[in-house]
């Protein structure tokens, strides 16, 4: 954290990173149970082009599941999902077409254990976008540079450290040249060293204008890149400002108390 | 408790120490015998009785199956008149001149004998088929046809020699050197695609070359038999149940509860039958439900028969490998945009098929031996064809040599899957580093 932190000072304002006027993601009233349990309750976002939102929470809070259902990994049953326009139903057709728009980086990386990290940026351009495989190549090689691991293109998976795997992650996200990138907790798994290789990456991108919500604990890292912060508990979003009045006036007694716990070490 | 650590003090390495070799009773054969076979009481316990079973075994059946043996014999009174000629009264040898008379009929059953280049020629080109489906290049059939031909021309100067027929020249030898060449120059795996599609052909051609039509004089079903028999049920069952067992198990995994409900009725009442009731099944009471008058091929029926007993089998193998793989694997194939069956292909299913592999092959190698209980409905597989033979007046009362071979043949083909399973597991394993 205190890394990110430092690196706030150096990096160009939040404010000089454009937001278009145009939606990205709607969410109007929706609403998810698991079973009888209720996980999300009248959750109403917007997002426009460009903007960068940091959720945050307890655990348990439903922010992964939040952002889970916007990709429609998780179905919800009530209210609605607007991805560019294209509202989210159960057609699958219509789900197939939002996530290619969308990329996602897992907590658990999830990289292909069994394809070469080249193979794992190649896979989906060449068999949902129909590239030709040398332009793919040449496209993952791109974005491989990017995130600073050119060299490991021909390695496995296994091979590589935690936060090789987390950038190569987010480089095969990023191949499929996606409108809205989501992080799922993608620095929780990692070692405190490799935790600012992978948020270097993730500023980066924020900083090319890359539309990204991003589920994260690491508050430096939302005080540098994003535009806005959500706080969510118990399913619910119970804040929702700018990062600097968030973390300097919150104005709910539960952002209080869980920016006094998450803050104090 | 007086190192160095324990007061604390300052130490310094003074010097590098030079690397020693280690003690010669840890290293070499004797260290080797140490580590493996005498390493506790109890492990050399047990190696001293091995090696005394070895010693008590060993020479006896070596005696009995090749020192006192006999080849060329028309009975097995004759053969043991020759035994005590040779070797005494009350002398026993084994009599493989019983396998020497009836070897042909062991592999082909009642196949017309003009025409048993076909099935020879059949499974020569089983072989190309299948190279390239198991191996990268296409040398493990090079090296095959290789060492056939060589056996073939040592039998043809042998049988010179004796003054017996051999015709090498057969459409056989023709067939194995083209493709022997074919494998020495277009073996590499830039030509993979090629050989493919060969393998894709190849139950058409086998069919017009087993059963004949079209170029081909026409064999009926039942002068199939023996290893032949074996092989043609082995492999269509082999080949159609991991594609069907690989679709149940999907099936069974799927979000449409009819179709989860089929497959899982499917795999729950084929499981929980006996393998003889459904061959019975196939050769008696289908006949009461098919329209009279309609003929239907009883070797299909048992291929159908055992194709569905192994596949239920093997969806619950793949399942496993399926259940295995994380729930990731899965979201990440699908935040990428790919359809249900791309994922499947590209991502899970390399998977989940390679951490089954020794259950898939166990279940091959089941299916494999299972086709010896086509004998109880009148098929002639090498099991069913040992009750003829024995009953034969020539060769009553001979058991050991007839059994002792079918039950080589088997073990050949058997060890062949595992090992090549194992060859399979470690390749995988070298470009797969978690």
């Amino acid at each position: 954290m205190d890394v990110a932190q430092a690196e706030a000072e150096t990096a160009p304002e939040p404010s000089a990173m454009k937001v278009s006027d145009e939606v990205a993601i709607e969410i109007v009233k929706m609403n998810k149970w698991f079973g009888e349990f209720h996980v999300l309750k009248d959750i109403d976002l917007m997002v426009n082009k460009g903007e960068r939102i940091v959720v945050c929470g307890p655990s348990g809070s439903g922010k992964s599941t939040l952002i889970r259902c916007i990709n429609a990994l998780e179905k919800f049953q009530k209210g609605s999902i607007t991805v560019d326009g294209t509202p989210l139903t159960s057609d699958l057709k219509k789900i197939d077409e939002i996530r290619r728009e969308v990329g996602m980086v897992f907590q658990h990386f999830n990289l292909f254990p069994h394809l070469t990290i080249l193979e794992n940026c190649t896979l989906a351009p060449i068999w949902v976008r129909k590239m030709p495989k040398k332009e793919a190549n040449d496209v993952a090689m791109k974005y491989l540079e990017r995130v600073k691991i050119p060299e490991q293109a021909s390695k496995y998976p296994g091979q590589l450290s935690g936060g090789q795997q987390q950038r190569v992650a987010i480089a095969r996200a990023l191949c499929m040249n996606p409108n809205v990138m989501l992080f799922d907790e993608p620095t929780s798994a990692l070692d405190p060293e490799m935790i600012k290789e992978v948020l270097d990456v993730m500023v980066d991108l924020a900083q090319s204008g890359m539309t990204m919500i991003c589920v994260t604990h690491e508050m430096g890292f939302a005080r540098q890149v994003a535009n806005r912060v959500v706080f969510m508990d118990q399913g619910q979003i119970v804040e929702s400002n700018a990062p600097e009045p968030f973390f300097t006036d919150p104005q709910h007694e539960r952002t209080k108390l869980f920016l006094s716990q998450i803050l104090a070490h | 408790m007086s190192g160095t650590h324990a007061h604390s003090t300052l130490y310094v390495a003074p010097e590098q120490l030079e690397a020693q070799p280690a003690p010669p009773s840890t290293t070499g054969f004797l260290g080797w015998l140490r580590e493996n076979l005498f390493s506790s009481f109890s492990n050399a316990l047990m190696t001293i009785l091995s090696i005394g079973f070895l010693i008590w075994l060993i020479p006896g059946l070596f005696d009995w199956a090749v020192l006192k043996s006999v080849w060329n014999a028309s009975s097995l009174t004759e053969c043991r008149e020759i035994i005590r000629a040779a070797h005494g009264e009350g002398a026993s040898g084994a009599c493989w001149a019983v396998i020497n008379e009836r070897f042909d009929q062991m592999i082909y059953g009642f196949y017309p004998e003009e025409l048993r280049w076909r099935p020879n020629v059949a499974f020569i080109l089983l072989f190309a088929a299948i190279v390239p489906v198991l191996f990268k290049t296409m040398r493990a059939l090079f090296i095959g046809l290789g060492v056939l031909l060589v056996a073939k021309a040592l039998f043809a100067v042998y049988s010179a020699l004796t003054g017996q027929a051999f015709d090498i020249l057969s459409p056989t030898t023709f067939v194995a050197i083209v493709l022997m060449a074919l494998a020495h120059f277009f073996g590499g795996e830039e030509h993979k695609k090629r050989w493919l599609i060969l393998t894709g052909f190849y139950p058409i051609i086998a069919y017009f070359l087993l059963w004949g039509g079209v170029f081909f004089e026409p064999v009926e079903s039942r002068r199939f038999g023996g290893f032949l028999l074996t092989m043609v049920i082995g492999v269509t069952g082999i080949a159609a149940s991991l594609p069907l067992g690989i679709l149940l198990a999907l099936g069974r995994q799927s979000n449409l509860p009819v179709l989860q409900s089929i497959c899982i009725l499917f795999i729950e009442f084929i499981r929980g039958v006996p393998l003889i009731t459904l061959l019975f099944v196939a050769s008696v009471l289908l006949n009461y439900f098919l329209p009279p008058g309609t003929n239907f091929d009883l070797i299909l029926r048992v291929l159908i028969m055992v194709t569905l007993f192994a596949s239920a089998y093997m969806a619950e193998v793949i399942r496993g490998g399926l259940a295995a793989l994380p729930r990731g694997q899965y979201e990440a194939a699908n935040s990428l945009g790919l359809t249900y069956w791309q994922g499947m292909r590209l991502i899970i299913l390399p998977q989940a098929l390679k951490i089954s592999i020794p259950g898939i092959v166990n279940t091959f190698i089941g299916l494999f031996k299972d086709t010896t209980l086509v004998a109880i409905i009148a098929l002639f597989d090498p099991v069913g064809l040992l009750n003829p033979i024995r009953a034969d007046s020539d060769w009553n009362g001979i058991i050991w040599e007839l059994y002792g071979f079918v039950a080589v043949m088997f073990f050949i083909f058997c060890w062949g899957m595992s090992q090549y399973s194992q060859f399979l597991e470690t390749r995988l394993r070298a470009s797969d580093r978690r």
